[in-house]
């Protein structure tokens, strides 16, 4: 480029960046969403228990049930918020919504324990909200589980399977690094893919693309300088998200930063070919809006394997799910941030991403130029 | 250079799959002069238009704009034309100024030019009370005015106007058409395409295009003889008709 063309180009981004902060809903879209995105799905929205109130009902107040109930408590998941004395206080308790599990032991617990080798808790657990129930029901089981095997350390039994799980990668299963790669992807997605549609339309509508193509500047570098303020933009919110992440929630990034960028830098390219795509096919902001929001945000929220797990999706969405380019990077930064692999066990999504983005991008410039004949 | 002819348009022609847009129209423009380029909805002007503007490549035929061949040279058209489009189109988000420097800016004006052709055009246009507020507040008027200063600003051999004066009062109008004339007075040739007919009468010659061809073109008072009529809408809705 020689520098009179460089001018133009630097006028040019100036001009996009005057839009984009001077708009109040784009600004708040680029800044406002990653941060309130990443806070709600790192704080609110969690698989995890932490403090679940439970009530107990002991019918034998022994010494062994006091123990249980001692683990339990002490245990950072439950906090026992009432003790009761009746089954018929339990619907009660439940109805008031107060907790969330409620614990029985059976009479003479203990002594039952000792003398048949066998005794019963009844764990009860609200299941208007099946995720949390069947966590509670798995924590509780396990913290029982633990008890037993203390109280059985001197006895020998013979043929006893005793499994041992260990949670790689993720050993406190902490849902936010799970959601962080998700939230990544759908940020740059948000930014690069509906941002620069509408902005692209936008000129449309408003008749200045039209200006900008009857003037010196050639189509494609009307495009790049559209596109390139957003580059910028993506980059700096990606670095924000790893930030926050690393910072707020002790997410750690086991593999190379370096390689994160650039695995970074490919998704938004991928990301803004689509953006470029969906705006020349679009003649108004509102319908590059809609076919951003339809198409895109959705089947990436959805079946990009970020919230629900494509292995147990149907076969057709599974099929379907190949096609989303966030599934793909979302398999690359979980790879990176998580398990710390290098390039040489995510070539193969990369290129795929590659694949695509070359692929959008061929096909944007064949749609171009038939709008413009 | 008074006879040179800037735009020279010979049997160009534009074909979207079977249906054509501009069949076969020849004629040419004279520097200075005003050209008006009349015809109803849909009756090919824009089409014939982005040719000549280099923004769309004709079937067949042949046109060179400002010394340049539409087919071999738009790049080089563009750099010596202005062009306004139907909707003034500015920055609604951008101050007067703003705009003046970024259209400067693209057309490839180095900041001293840009400075200088603002200034005057602060002084010409009286723009010092809003040459610092959004284009977006601005009434209709003055955004038509500041439109086609910017499509100015390069100093273009031709400068298009594509239907200048919709939605513009009567007396916006008036001030409008004193802009073109002081500009084609300076030796620019004016292409202006227009819905109102009086307009066509302020206009050195006229053609009117009808289905894609050029029916009629002369001055507006020989074709008003031509046609046995007092005014150009009777011309225009005579060609219309047939």
């Amino acid at each position: 480029m020689t520098t009179k063309n460089m001018k133009r180009f630097k006028g040019f981004i100036k001009k996009e960046f005057y839009h984009i902060f001077r708009d109040k809903r784009s600004l708040f879209i680029l800044f406002g969403m990653p941060i309130a995105q990443i806070m709600l799905f790192g704080f609110a929205i969690t698989n995890e228990i932490n403090n679940v109130d439970i009530a107990v009902l002991d019918h034998s107040k022994d010494v062994t049930t006091q123990e249980i109930i001692n683990k339990i408590a002490s245990s950072k998941y439950f906090s026992i918020k009432q003790l009761i004395k009746n089954e018929a206080e339990i619907e009660a308790v439940f109805k008031k919504g107060k907790v969330k599990a409620v614990l029985i032991f059976e009479k003479d617990f203990s002594k039952n324990l000792t003398k048949e080798n066998n005794a019963t808790i009844q764990i009860i657990t609200d299941a208007t909200d099946p995720n949390t129930a069947n966590t509670i029901s798995n924590y509780t089981n396990s913290i029982l589980q633990k008890y037993q095997q203390e109280i059985n350390k001197n006895i020998k039994t013979p043929y006893q399977i005793i499994p041992k799980t260990r949670m790689v990668y993720n050993p406190e299963l902490k849902s936010v690094f799970m959601f962080v790669p998700g939230v990544m992807t759908i940020i740059l997605m948000l930014v690069s893919a509906m941002m620069t549609s509408i902005s692209i339309t936008r000129e449309k509508e408003l008749g200045t693309m039209e200006i900008l193509l009857v003037s010196p500047l050639k189509p494609f570098q009307v495009i790049v300088g559209k596109v390139i303020p957003y580059v910028f933009l993506s980059i700096i919110n990606a670095i924000i998200i790893v930030l926050l992440s690393i910072f707020i929630f002790n997410m750690p990034v086991q593999g190379s930063l370096l390689l994160l960028g650039v695995e970074s830098i490919l998704f938004i390219i991928t990301a803004l070919s689509l953006g470029i795509l969906i705006s020349t096919i679009s003649a108004t902001q509102q319908t590059a809006m809609m076919i951003s929001l339809m198409g895109l945000m959705l089947p990436t929220i959805l079946l990009s394997g970020f919230i629900f797990p494509i292995a147990s999706m149907p076969l057709p969405l599974q099929i379907i799910s190949n096609i989303i380019p966030a599934k793909w990077f979302v398999i690359i930064l979980k790879g990176i941030m998580l398990k710390g692999v290098g390039l040489s066990f995510i070539w193969k999504e990369t290129m795929i991403l590659v694949v695509m983005s070359l692929f959008f991008i061929s096909l944007s410039i064949k749609k171009y130029k038939i709008r413009l004949e | 250079m008074e006879n040179k002819n800037v735009i020279q348009v010979k049997n160009l022609t534009k074909k979207f799959n079977d249906f054509t847009a501009v069949n076969s129209i020849s004629f040419e423009v004279k520097t200075g002069e005003i050209f008006g380029f009349l015809g109803a909805n849909g009756a090919g002007k824009t089409t014939a238009m982005k040719m000549l503007i280099g923004i769309s490549t004709p079937t067949s035929g042949s046109a060179q704009v400002a010394g340049f061949d539409v087919f071999t040279n738009p790049e080089d058209i563009k750099k010596n034309i202005g062009y306004m489009s139907q909707k003034f189109a500015l920055y609604d988000d951008l101050t007067v100024k703003e705009n003046i420097t970024f259209f400067g800016g693209i057309y490839g004006l180095s900041r001293k030019e840009i400075e200088e052709k603002r200034n005057l055009l602060i002084e010409e246009l009286g723009l010092q009370e809003i040459v610092n507020e959004l284009v977006g507040s601005l009434p209709l008027g003055w955004k038509q005015k500041i439109s086609f200063s910017v499509a100015l600003l390069h100093n273009p051999k031709i400068v298009f106007l594509d239907e200048p004066t919709g939605g513009v009062d009567p007396i916006t109008r008036r001030q409008f058409w004193e802009m073109i004339y002081k500009t084609a007075n300076n030796g620019t040739t004016v292409f202006v395409t227009t819905h109102y007919m009086d307009e066509a009468e302020y206009c050195d010659r006229v053609s009117i295009m009808v289905d894609g061809k050029i029916e009629a073109l002369n001055t507006p008072k020989k074709l008003k003889e031509q046609f046995k009529v007092e005014s150009m809408n009777d011309v225009f809705l005579k060609l219309a008709r047939c």
